[in-house]
């Protein structure tokens, strides 16, 4: 499987546990308008990590934070590199 | 809105000589409103117990009753509050009316701030103004008067020192509302030229995963209310390069101890055992220990435990590691669980997984998160093995969590285990969150 479907299951598994309405999951859409807050977020960067065993967050300081959805599959595609 | 027109008007429509000696319940919907009456109620009030906006309704007679509260002011409709039955009834709104100014005899009012217990039920702090506002340096110059804003509710204690700040250094301050987006916050305050800036680690987190990161460019970037770890600060530091970035430790209870700005996690170790500071600061059995005139008073109602030690000092429950000559924090005592800012104790979520039939016991830990600081996680052992379906039964245990408990105490994965660890004590073994 490849990062961007890991990272697209992922939003429609949380959103669905947490019964959040997710926006439509185009690279450009704005991570805090896709109708999950940071506990989700949180909860899909816990996944990620154990899935593709990096944390992206942690491990870059010197770099803007993703902001689109595009941003944060690229953030982790860098890091599976 | 400015403080002037308070000094001949008021937001409680005249009639705040009603309010004379009560032990008022603050509980507006708004923080505006909330902002208002505080400033006219100090000095009037025996007791103002300030309702957060995320009080359960469940523990709402448990709070007025263990502050004998008589008198209750709001926004909301009379026919919403009351059916809480706390005496009188005063409506506060952002209008504000002509009115006699009102500033002979004054009290000195006890600030009531809730805090959660172990039990799910708050704990009662009380503070006076000037407690409250111990920490409290000129923050500000005449020249270039501060523009405040915080993340925070300001009826809690990290956001009501903002307030505070605000109000006493002669600044201003910009509201933040929990309706609006971080983007439209963000892009709102920087309209207003904001110029300090508080939240959490974890609000700092979202900001900068905001579009609007960007449309402000503070002075003075605050942190408090959850560890700051390295890369926060790296972080912030990049994204506002000509900020002072400080992160601050806090609590209702202890007040606010100090704040760091070399932008460096943790603490100077030289900050503990000083003899003669206004805020005396050790480390007892890993713990942080306060004493300071920011201290709260007293809790009210009997909690198990008193606030403070017989020398005054209050253990914060932080737990800190001395690694050359710095103190770092590394979680609290007991296992308290820290998701952005909001406290999780494990004991009241294992109580829930237990309900479970199938449950023989279950332990919850934190994990550390980037987002929100750290997340909720819960190792489970079953009466019998899994057998089929491990799947069915942790959406089962979730569902129950979810119907019992807010959602940042619901835990992100449920791990079934053989067996855990018990201490020497007979007590699970906890290791700091």
């Amino acid at each position: 499987m490849s990062v961007r479907t890991d990272v697209i299951s992922l939003f429609e598994q949380v959103a669905a546990q947490q019964k959040k309405p997710l926006a439509p999951l185009l690279d450009e859409l704005v991570l805090l308008d896709s109708g999950l807050d940071s506990l989700c977020l949180a909860i899909i960067v816990a996944r990620l990590e154990d899935t593709l065993g990096v944390d992206p967050f942690t491990a870059a300081q010197d770099a803007d934070f993703p902001v689109t959805l595009g941003e944060f599959i690229r953030f982790y595609d860098d890091a599976v590199r | 809105m400015t403080l002037a027109d308070l000094i001949h008007g008021s937001s409680l429509g005249g009639r705040l000589e009603e309010l004379r000696g009560r032990s008022v319940l603050v509980a507006t919907r708004d923080q505006l409103t909330a902002a208002l009456a505080l400033v006219e109620l100090d000095g009037i009030a025996a007791r103002l117990v300030l309702c957060p906006p995320d009080l359960p309704v469940e523990h709402v007679a448990f709070v007025a009753e263990t502050a004998a509260v008589d008198a209750l002011v709001s926004d909301r409709a009379a026919a919403a509050v009351e059916s809480l039955h706390v005496g009188r009834l005063v409506t506060c709104s952002p209008r504000i009316t002509l009115a006699e100014p009102e500033r002979s005899g004054r009290l000195r009012t006890e600030w009531i701030l809730l805090t959660s217990g172990t039990t799910g039920r708050p704990k009662l702090v009380a503070h006076t103004l000037s407690s409250l506002a111990a920490a409290i340096r000129d923050s500000g110059t005449p020249a270039r008067p501060a523009v405040w804003s915080t993340f925070y509710d300001i009826r809690r204690y990290g956001g009501l020192q903002i307030f505070l700040r605000a109000l006493l250094g002669g600044g201003s301050l910009v509201l933040s509302s929990a309706e609006e987006s971080t983007a439209d916050y963000l892009n709102r305050v920087g309209t207003h030229g904001v110029t300090h800036i508080s939240g959490t680690p974890s609000h700092w987190r979202r900001a900068l995963m905001s579009p609007a990161a960007h449309s402000i460019s503070p002075r003075y970037v605050r942190l408090s209310g959850e560890i700051a770890d390295q890369g926060i600060l790296d972080h912030l530091r990049f994204v506002y390069p000509e900020a002072r970035i400080a992160h601050a430790f806090a609590s209702t209870e202890a007040g606010v101890a100090f704040d760091v700005g070399d932008g460096r996690a943790g603490f100077p170790a030289s900050l503990l055992n000083r003899p003669g500071v206004d805020v005396q600061m050790n480390v007892e059995a890993g713990s942080l220990r306060i004493r300071s005139a920011g201290t709260a008073i007293r809790y009210l109602g009997c909690p198990a435990e008193p606030l403070a030690d017989a020398d005054g000092f209050v253990d914060t429950g932080d737990m800190v590691e001395l690694r050359g000559d710095r103190y770092y924090f590394v979680g609290r005592r007991g296992g308290i669980i820290n998701v952005g800012g909001l406290k999780v104790h494990p004991e009241e979520v294992e109580a829930v997984i237990n309900r479970h039939p199938r449950v023989w016991m279950s332990h919850v830990r934190s994990r550390k998160s980037p987002i929100t600081g750290a997340l909720v996680v819960a190792d489970v052992v079953l009466k019998t093995s899994p057998g089929s379906g491990p799947v069915g039964l942790e959406h089962e245990i979730l569902r129950l969590c979810r119907e019992a408990l807010a959602p940042h105490k619901v835990p992100a994965a449920i791990d079934f285990v053989p067996t855990l660890a018990v201490a020497a004590s007979g007590k699970m073994a906890r290791a700091n969150a």
